[in-house]
């Protein structure tokens, strides 16, 4: 597995980040289709994640916990918004309180995911749009960019390390 | 999503604070730290209450914070929490990294359980 890029796009508060895998793409998607694979690799390993639905259509739901050291729950949820097999999958993805209804304050993120064939294995292109696509807009349409840029370049200035 | 120390409440008031482009030019101004609310005010067609408000919206959010000094209230921009935006995605990144990793190892466990 080789990580290729990172574009980390602070004005547009976006992460696209490509994955080399050696594997074959139907074998990568699987990673994604198949519950018992998901919760493998979803949560950190000091959180591993148990997946409950898992409905890859357009408009389903992917609900799954994540279960802490001290035995502690973290309930999330997606939103599939499109899918095509065995290539692409775009879904919300957000928290849900204990009863695993969606905590409506809570950003979510956007995430695309895209396999296609390289060099014999799969290229997985991930690109995940912070908080919420409408907020997003608002705040690509206000001009974020460069405020925030200006901002934070003049930061790293004043702070150490 | 990541749970184990992004701290969402206050991330989503961050970037609601930041939505807007009379508190993105504060923030900027507010730097240096010797800026007054009343100094501040001039630079923008809105009344002095208008400017304070969005100076309290940015404090919340813990994005600057006012000193007194004398009569004056300098207004001066907290870096740390401007960093925290970035911080979080770079969370966002190592999560990925994480996962990645593990999806490779799962993928080699598949290819090494299946006769060949």
């Amino acid at each position: 597995m080789t990580v290729t890029s990172v574009d980390k796009d602070l004005d547009n508060l976006t992460l696209t980040l490509v994955a080399d895998f050696e594997a074959p793409v139907a074998e990568v998607w699987q990673l994604w289709a198949d519950p018992r694979k998901l919760e493998r690799w979803w949560g950190p390993p000091t959180y591993p994640a148990t997946v409950e639905e898992h409905d890859l259509t357009p408009g389903g739901d992917v609900t799954y916990f994540m279960t802490g050291p001290e035995g502690d729950r973290h309930r999330g949820w997606w939103r599939v918004d499109a899918v095509e097999p065995p290539t692409s999958l775009e879904f919300t993805d957000g928290f849900a309180d204990a009863d695993g209804k969606p905590v409506a304050d809570m950003p979510v993120t956007t995430m695309r995911m895209r396999l296609t064939e390289h060099d014999g294995g799969t290229r997985m292109e991930m690109r995940s749009t912070f908080d919420t696509r409408e907020q997003m807009e608002q705040l690509d349409k206000m001009g974020m960019t460069e405020g925030l840029k200006q901002a934070v370049g003049q930061m790293d200035a004043l702070l150490p390390g | 999503m990541v749970v184990d120390d992004i701290d969402d409440e206050a991330t989503s008031q961050v970037f609601h604070a930041l939505a807007d482009t009379t508190r993105r030019d504060i923030l900027r101004r507010a730097v240096s730290g010797d800026l007054s609310v009343s100094r501040l005010a001039e630079h923008y067609p809105m009344s002095f209450a208008a400017v304070q408000k969005h100076v309290a919206v940015l404090e919340r959010a813990g994005l600057v914070s006012k000193q007194r000094n004398g009569r004056e209230h300098l207004v001066k921009t907290n870096p740390r929490a401007v960093r925290a935006i970035r911080d979080t995605i770079d969370r966002l990144e190592n999560a990925w990294f994480g996962r990645i990793e593990r999806m490779a190892r799962l993928l080699d466990e598949d290819t090494k359980g299946q006769p060949t």
